[in-house]
C-alpha cells in the first residue's frame, strides 16, 4: 500500500492565494496554516459569548454531504455553520438517493441547483472531494471532512490548535503520532502540518503491520518500540484501532496490541513530564489507551473537540471569503472587458 | 494641517465632551470599549483621563462587516476581549476615524451579542463626514474635510498622532 497522491495546490486556491475550497493540508504553506489558526483563536472566543454567532455566512447553505457515518464530526461542523449563520442541510447519502440509484454526481448537481453554497463532504473514496470541487460543482466551496485513507484536513488543524494553544508554538516540539496510521486519513494530514509548522521531531510509534510501506516519505521517522519511542516526547497522539477498515490479520490480538501499543501511565512517564495527550476521538478505552490516562491531568481530548468547532469556522469562512471575493472579480472583470 | 491636528487638543476635545455628556446622561461607571487599532489606543487613554479603573475592551469587527460578501474574510482578524458584561451598561464606543459610519453599525451588532447594554455614547477623534448610514458621534474632537485625494490615519501607540495621507491622484 502506498502513500496516495494529493490534488493539486491551484484547485484549493483563488489567483491571490486565499482558500476556496479546503480538500488537503498539501501545498498549503505555513502562512496560511498560521492564519488558519488565527482566525481560529478569535472564533474561540465567539465559543465564549453569550449568543455564539456571528453573521458572516448569513443566508448561504452549507450542505453536510457524509457518505460516511460520523458524530463528532458532523455534528462539530453541523455547530461551526450554525455559529457562522448559516442554513444547514445534513444529507445521510447511505440512506437517501443513492439508495435509489441516483449517481453521485447527480445528487451534487440537485443540489447546486438548490443554491448550495458549501459541501462538507466525507466519504471513503480517497480524492472524492477533490473529484467535486474539480469536476461536478466547482462553483461551490468543498470542505474535506475525511475522504478514505487521504486526508482529514480539519481534524489536523484542531489538533495544531491544540498544541499551539498548551505548548505556545512548534518550535522544538517532538511529537510522535501512535497506532494505527495505515489506516489513518488524520495522521497523513497530521504529519503534513507538523513539518510545515516547524515542529523539530515527528516519529510514528506502531507496528510494521499498521504503517504504510513508505510512510517515512511523509516526513516522519519510525519506531516499533514504544517504550523508546516515548522518550523526550511533547506530545503523544493516540489514533484509534479502526479494525473496521483492517482486511486480514493485522494485529494478533486487542490485548496484545494494548500492551505493546496502548497508552498507559507508566509509557506516559517516559515522555517530557509535560506532555500533552491527544486522541481523534472516538475512543476505544483500553484498546489504545488507558481511561486514567484520557481523563488524567496530561489529556487534552475535550479541548480537542472544543477546537474543532472553532477551526471549522475559520475554514468555512475563509473558503466562502475566497469564493465572493473570486466571483465578485470575475464580474468586475466582465464588467470592464 | 499638522497644527490643526495637535493630538492633545483633540483629545483634550474628547475627554471635556465626554465627561460633558456623561454628566448630561447621568453615566458614572461607563464601561470602555475601543474598536481596533486606532479606537483601543484611544480607549488607552481616555481611560486614564477620565479615571475609570475598570479595564477597556477591545472590539475587531471583522466577523460583523457587511462587506464580506464582496472581499471575503479580512485576514488579520484577532479575537475580541471584553472584560465585563455589556448587560444593562452604560457603554463608551470609541473609534479614531467615522466617515460612512460601516465600522459603527457593525460594532453596535457585535456589542449587542454580549448582552443588552442600557446606553451606548460614540465618541471618535476625527469626523469625516460622508456619511452613508444613520449614524452620529456624540463626542468628536474634530471634525474635518478632506479632499477626495487625501486621507487620516491614526498611527500609535506612542506617541499617538494623525497622520495625513496624500494619495496622489
Amino acid at each position: 500500500m502506498t502513500v496516495e497522491q494529493a490534488p493539486n495546490r491551484s484547485l484549493q486556491l483563488t489567483a491571490d492565494g486565499q482558500l476556496r475550497h479546503f480538500l488537503t493540508l498539501d501545498g498549503l504553506d505555513r502562512a496560511l496554516l498560521t492564519d488558519i489558526l488565527d482566525t481560529a483563536d478569535s472564533f474561540i472566543e465567539v465559543g465564549e459569548r453569550s449568543i455564539k454567532k456571528v453573521p458572516l455566512l448569513r443566508g448561504r447553505t452549507v450542505v453536510n454531504l457524509f457518505f460516511e457515518s460520523s458524530t463528532r464530526t458532523r455534528s462539530t461542523f453541523e455547530l461551526a455553520a450554525k455559529r457562522l449563520s448559516a442554513d444547514v442541510l445534513n444529507l445521510d447519502i447511505n440512506t437517501s438517493a443513492t439508495s435509489k440509484g441516483e449517481s453521485l454526481s447527480d445528487t451534487l448537481l440537485n443540489l447546486e441547483a438548490m443554491a448550495s453554497d458549501m459541501f462538507v463532504v466525507r466519504h471513503s473514496q480517497s480524492g472524492a472531494p477533490h473529484f467535486i470541487a474539480e469536476s461536478v460543482t466547482p462553483g461551490v466551496a468543498i470542505i474535506n471532512a475525511g475522504d478514505g485513507r487521504h486526508a482529514h484536513p480539519t481534524q489536523a488543524m484542531l489538533d495544531m490548535l491544540t498544541i499551539r494553544q498548551h505548548k505556545g508554538g512548534f518550535e522544538g516540539l517532538k511529537v510522535a503520532v501512535v497506532g494505527d496510521v495505515l489506516h489513518s486519513r488524520v495522521a497523513r494530514s497530521q504529519i503534513r502540518a507538523l513539518n510545515e509548522l516547524g515542529a523539530a521531531e515527528v516519529r510514528v510509534i506502531a507496528p510494521g503491520t499498521l504503517l504504510p510501506r513508505d510512510v517515512e516519505s511523509l516526513g516522519c521517522s519510525v519506531e516499533y518500540d514504544m517504550q523508546k519511542g516515548m522518550k523526550d516526547l511533547d506530545v503523544v497522539i493516540m489514533l484509534r484501532l479502526q479494525e473496521e477498515r483492517m482486511e486480514g490479520a493485522l494485529l494478533p490480538s486487542e490485548r496484545e496490541f494494548y500492551r505493546l501499543y496502548g497508552l498507559n501511565q507508566e509509557k506516559l512517564a517516559l515522555a517530557h513530564p509535560e506532555c500533552i495527550v491527544m486522541h481523534p476521538g472516538p475512543i476505544n478505552r483500553g484498546v489504545e489507551i488507558e481511561s486514567a490516562v484520557a481523563d488524567g491531568p496530561q489529556s487534552v481530548i475535550l479541548d480537542q473537540v472544543t477546537n474543532g468547532i472553532a477551526i471549522r469556522m475559520a475554514v468555512m469562512s475563509m473558503a466562502m471569503g475566497g469564493q465572493v471575493a473570486e466571483r465578485n472579480q470575475k464580474q468586475a472583470g466582465r464588467a470592464q472587458a | 494641517m499638522t497644527a490643526l491636528l495637535d493630538m492633545n487638543r483633540l483629545l483634550d476635545e474628547l475627554e471635556a465632551g465626554l465627561r460633558e455628556i456623561m454628566a448630561a446622561r447621568g453615566v458614572e461607571s461607563p464601561a470602555l470599549i475601543g474598536i481596533r487599532t486606532g479606537g483601543v489606543w484611544l480607549a488607552d487613554v481616555m481611560r486614564k483621563r477620565l479615571g475609570l479603573e475598570e479595564p477597556y475592551g477591545e472590539l475587531d469587527i471583522s466577523f460583523y462587516r457587511d462587506d464580506f460578501s464582496r472581499i471575503g474574510l479580512n485576514p488579520k482578524v484577532m479575537p475580541s476581549s471584553l472584560p465585563f458584561s455589556t448587560e444593562d451598561r452604560d457603554i463608551i464606543l470609541i473609534d479614531d476615524v467615522i466617515m460612512s459610519g460601516r465600522t459603527i453599525r457593525a460594532a453596535m451588532n457585535e456589542i449587542f451579542d454580549y448582552g443588552r447594554p442600557a446606553s451606548i455614547i460614540l465618541a471618535t477623534l476625527v469626523d469625516l463626514g460622508a456619511r452613508e448610514l444613520p449614524i452620529q458621534p456624540d463626542v468628536t474632537g474634530k471634525v474635518l474635510t478632506l479632499e477626495s485625494h487625501q486621507r487620516v490615519k491614526l498611527r500609535g501607540p506612542e506617541p499617538l498622532h494623525i497622520e495625513l495621507q496624500e494619495t496622489g491622484q
